[in-house]
């Protein structure tokens, strides 16, 4: 691929392909965040206009962002879609950190196949696997009519339309983008460190906490950022498994959307959202051009 | 002993839920949770069910377009992203190929909807909300998925034979369609099913960026979902879930084969 031209030719479909369709919308989103409400089609008013003069007249509308401070309503939206989505990352990573840790220590033959065990059902759809819990957790559900049967539970608990209902369909849906990045740093893991510290006297789980754990880090932060970051903007999982009143942010952008039809509210929704995604964005986002240089500089060239 | 017993919950709470929901799609009662013994007739009433049969027709031609156009695109960005160290902004393109693999739903749905309403306005294309934006919008979004896929395998394919060719010769050109090309087909394949699958499972994006002509399975299933658990819902269900189950075997095996073919 040498020849400037031949790389500017193979480069600018994507290029100009992600620039008009990722990155101008988002500042047509930012724009929007900022103009004034209308009853017409769109229901926005341009935010720069000419008047007759030929002067340039702005007409910049903060009201939005200070409904978001103002009504309580998005701030606790705000806040519980980061509480919903903590609590489910964690969640992920005490299920997935034993589930990647006995993967990556199976015998080789073997590890291919249950790796394919978990990244399968991301491949089934993603709506099917969060309406199947539905029937498994309402009132008159599977899981009420195995606890009833054991004799655990006298009468039957309400689970569905609950936040627990939530961080159980958001621990499962995102489980896979937990334990994938987890075996990644496990499976690559010096295993005659553990040896050492054997020898030297450290017993399993002190040497798990002293060695295992600090070097599984990276993939601890990866997977549990590829968790955190969606599940905050989550629409679907709590719009099916949550109640009227489990708040989350990306049901509150929604409702702005399609039930206001307050396309300007909607956007700066969106821009708060992004405001406190960035961070975590950034630093999935480094990690992973990091690793993949990495693995670049030692096979390529 | 404790470890092989935790891994196997973590596999019971990945696939209780289907199964229960498959077996259930089997019932003759109407009532989801209590059987009422075998009967395939929610499977008959789907099949006569004009509006899902339209939305899963649409659907399939939606994904067939965007998973095509995002892998052209997304491979090649995984060129560039592989090949060309250095060139200008670099590092937005990087930012711009990674950070729709983690882009809430909600806040890419709403931005390419803001887009087409403004290109709409500015060009006149495209004009309302349709397959068109539909497709593009899917495209968009999975592009990102078919690089990172396309990218590992281009980033750890061996050199040498492209090396030689130019050697001997051959134009940057042909040596990208006659030796790489081959050898990162089945990550192609890989991704154009990452893809496919993404967008036709696609409920969120969908629902912003499509209009009352134009209303794919998952929009369709989406509606009947909020009413409520229903037996021809799992029935439909359970048809996706043996689709993308076939689909992966095949594909697993023409991925295989060809791996076989070349080393051995």
């Amino acid at each position: 691929m040498t020849g400037r031209f031949g790389r500017f030719l193979v480069g600018l479909p994507p290029y100009a392909w992600l620039a008009l369709f990722f990155l101008v919308p988002f500042l047509i989103v930012l724009k929007i965040s900022l103009s004034e409400p209308s009853a017409g089609a769109p229901p926005y008013l341009p935010l720069w206009e000419w008047d007759e003069a030929g002067n340039l007249a702005f007409h910049f509308n903060p009201a939005n962002y200070g409904m978001l401070f103002g009504d309580d309503l998005y701030l606790s939206a705000y806040l519980n879609s980061i509480r919903i989505a903590g609590i489910s990352t964690l969640a992920c990573l005490a299920l997935g950190y034993p589930a990647a840790y006995a993967i990556a220590r199976a015998p080789l033959a073997w590890r291919q196949s249950l790796l394919l065990l978990v990244a399968l059902p991301f491949w089934t759809s993603f709506l099917i696997r969060v309406y199947a819990w539905i029937g498994i957790l309402k009132t008159e559900g599977m899981l009420n009519a195995v606890l009833l049967w054991a004799g655990v539970i006298s009468e039957p608990l309400q689970i569905l339309q609950t936040d627990l209902a939530v961080i159980i369909g958001m621990t499962y849906s995102y489980l896979p983008f937990m334990v994938l990045p987890l075996y990644a740093t496990l499976e690559k893991m010096d295993l005659t460190l553990l040896e050492a510290a054997a020898d030297l006297g450290c017993r399993p789980f002190k040497a798990f906490l002293a060695v295992t754990l600090p070097l599984s880090m990276p993939g601890v932060i990866a997977g549990s950022l590829l968790v955190f970051i969606p599940a905050v903007g989550e629409y679907v999982i709590p719009d099916l498994l949550g109640g009227p009143d489990t708040l989350m942010i990306g049901k509150v952008l929604w409702a702005e959307f399609f039930d206001n039809r307050d396309w300007p509210v909607a956007s700066a929704v969106a821009i708060a959202m992004l405001v406190l995604l960035v961070a975590p964005i950034m630093i999935i986002q480094n990690a992973r051009t990091k690793a993949e240089e990495k693995a670049e500089g030692r096979t390529g060239r | 002993m404790i470890l092989r017993g935790l891994l196997i919950l973590a596999y019971a709470f990945l696939y209780i839920p289907i199964a229960v929901m498959i077996v259930f799609s089997f019932n003759a009662s109407k009532l989801v949770t209590v059987w009422g013994g075998f009967s395939t007739k929610w499977y008959g009433e789907l099949l006569h069910d004009e509006k899902v049969l339209d939305a899963a027709w649409l659907s399939l031609k939606v994904a067939l377009a965007s998973a095509t156009l995002a892998t052209v695109l997304g491979t090649l960005a995984a060129v560039v992203l592989v090949r060309f160290t250095r060139f200008f902004g670099r590092t937005l393109f990087t930012g711009m190929v990674t950070a729709p693999l983690v882009m809430p739903e909600v806040i890419t749905g709403l931005s390419l909807l803001l887009l087409f309403v403004a290109m709409e306005a500015a060009f006149g294309w495209p004009a309302g909300r349709s397959v068109t934006t539909i497709v593009l919008a899917h495209a968009t979004f999975s592009l990102a998925f078919v690089t990172v896929v396309v990218r590992s395998r281009l980033a750890t394919m061996d050199r040498s034979l492209e090396e030689a060719a130019m050697d001997l010769g051959a134009r940057p050109l042909k040596v990208f369609l006659t030796i790489t090309l081959p050898l990162i087909a089945p990550s192609l394949l890989a991704g154009w099913l990452l893809a496919f699958t993404l967008s036709i499972d696609d409920v969120v994006i969908s629902a912003f960026v499509s209009g009352p002509g134009a209303t794919p399975l998952p929009i369709v299933i989406f509606s009947k979902v909020r009413l409520g658990v229903s037996p021809e819902i799992n029935a439909l269900a359970t048809i996706v879930v043996a689709v993308v189950a076939v689909a992966m075997v095949v594909a697993g095996r023409v991925a295989l084969r060809k791996d076989e073919a070349r080393t051995g």
